[in-house]
């Protein structure tokens, strides 16, 4: 029988493999969004998971909301990106030192 | 084993061999097809766990808006994507290193937590019956206990589209627009000329 450790189990590799994504993506502002985005949904898998097997359903509440600041996010990093490439020319992480952080 | 170990094992490995090759891919347009394909899953996997609305908000949102921005923002920049894979292999070590110990760590977390014996041993939500559908159980809650944090979710998406337009509009020089009011405020004496022309010379 699937238990919950299944699925956190799950989502502790999937959020594993989105740090990874992070760390040897180090160049390419995209692939960090989308590693981002694996990061979000392992966190979903977490809410969603808890929220059925404890028969809660405010798990599943707080994933919404999770989900829709992730789509915000997205939104306006890519709009970031775009602007910033309209402007430099680059997208590369280490071009991006304009304000000298 | 029964039917729904046999699709949460399915599932979960392609979630996670499509994760893989998210973080792996050399072309970005690969990784997010393949950012979609693990959505997907997840979606297979939050119907197992009976979280039905959630599931179709995934691929609604996710596969719908979120990835196709992916795609057409990797499509609009015209970016070398050769030259951003290099030395990638150089933070594999370290970004390996950190990776294993963190996984560890969370599974030791994982199996070592003592949970509540008869709670490991439920079984999930769709396999209960209630009678009540998750999107209904959903909305009783969140249209009433949880609606000003509903509100807010919509005042965050609201300014985050905003601040989208705002950011990525651009005034080009030298582009004629319609302009309506100008349109309007035109009379006959300011547009139009009457000159006498003589015959034979022209203008």
């Amino acid at each position: 029988m699937i238990t919950l450790v299944h699925f956190l189990t799950l989502a502790a590799i999937l959020f594993t493999l989105g740090v990874l994504g992070i760390f040897i993506n180090r160049k390419n502002v995209i692939v960090i969004l989308m590693s981002i985005e694996l990061i979000l949904l392992s966190v979903n898998i977490n809410l969603v998971a808890f929220s059925s097997y404890l028969n809660d359903i405010v798990g599943q509440v707080f994933a919404l909301f999770v989900l829709t600041v992730a789509a915000a996010e997205a939104a306006i990093g890519l709009a970031i990106l775009v602007i910033f490439f309209r402007n430099r020319g680059t997208i590369l992480v280490e071009d991006i030192n304009t304000m000298k952080g | 084993m029964t039917v729904t170990a046999a699709f949460f094992y399915l599932f979960a490995g392609i979630t996670v061999a499509s994760a893989i090759m998210v973080i792996a891919a050399r072309n970005p347009v690969h990784s997010v097809l393949y950012l979609i394909l693990a959505f997907v899953n997840s979606a297979g996997l939050f119907i197992l766990l009976g979280a039905e609305f959630l599931a179709m908000i995934l691929i609604v949102v996710y596969v719908g808006a979120v990835a196709v921005l992916f795609l057409f923002v990797i499509m609009l920049l015209d970016v070398d994507f050769a030259e951003l894979r290099q030395g990638a292999l150089q933070y594999l070590p370290i970004g390996t290193v950190v990776g294993i110990i963190f996984l560890v760590e969370l599974i030791l977390v994982l199996t070592t937590y003592a949970f509540d014996p008869a709670l490991l041993n439920l079984p999930a939500a769709a396999e209960r019956q209630t009678g009540v559908t998750n999107t209904a159980q959903l909305g009783s809650v969140i249209y009433t206990k949880y609606v000003y944090f509903f509100q807010l979710s919509g005042l965050i998406l609201l300014v985050a589209m905003i601040g989208a337009i705002v950011l990525t509009l651009r005034d080009r020089p030298g582009v004629k627009r319609q302009d309506a009011a100008k349109q309007a405020a035109r009379t006959r004496e300011t547009s139009i000329e009457v000159r006498k022309v003589n015959s034979r010379e022209g203008v």
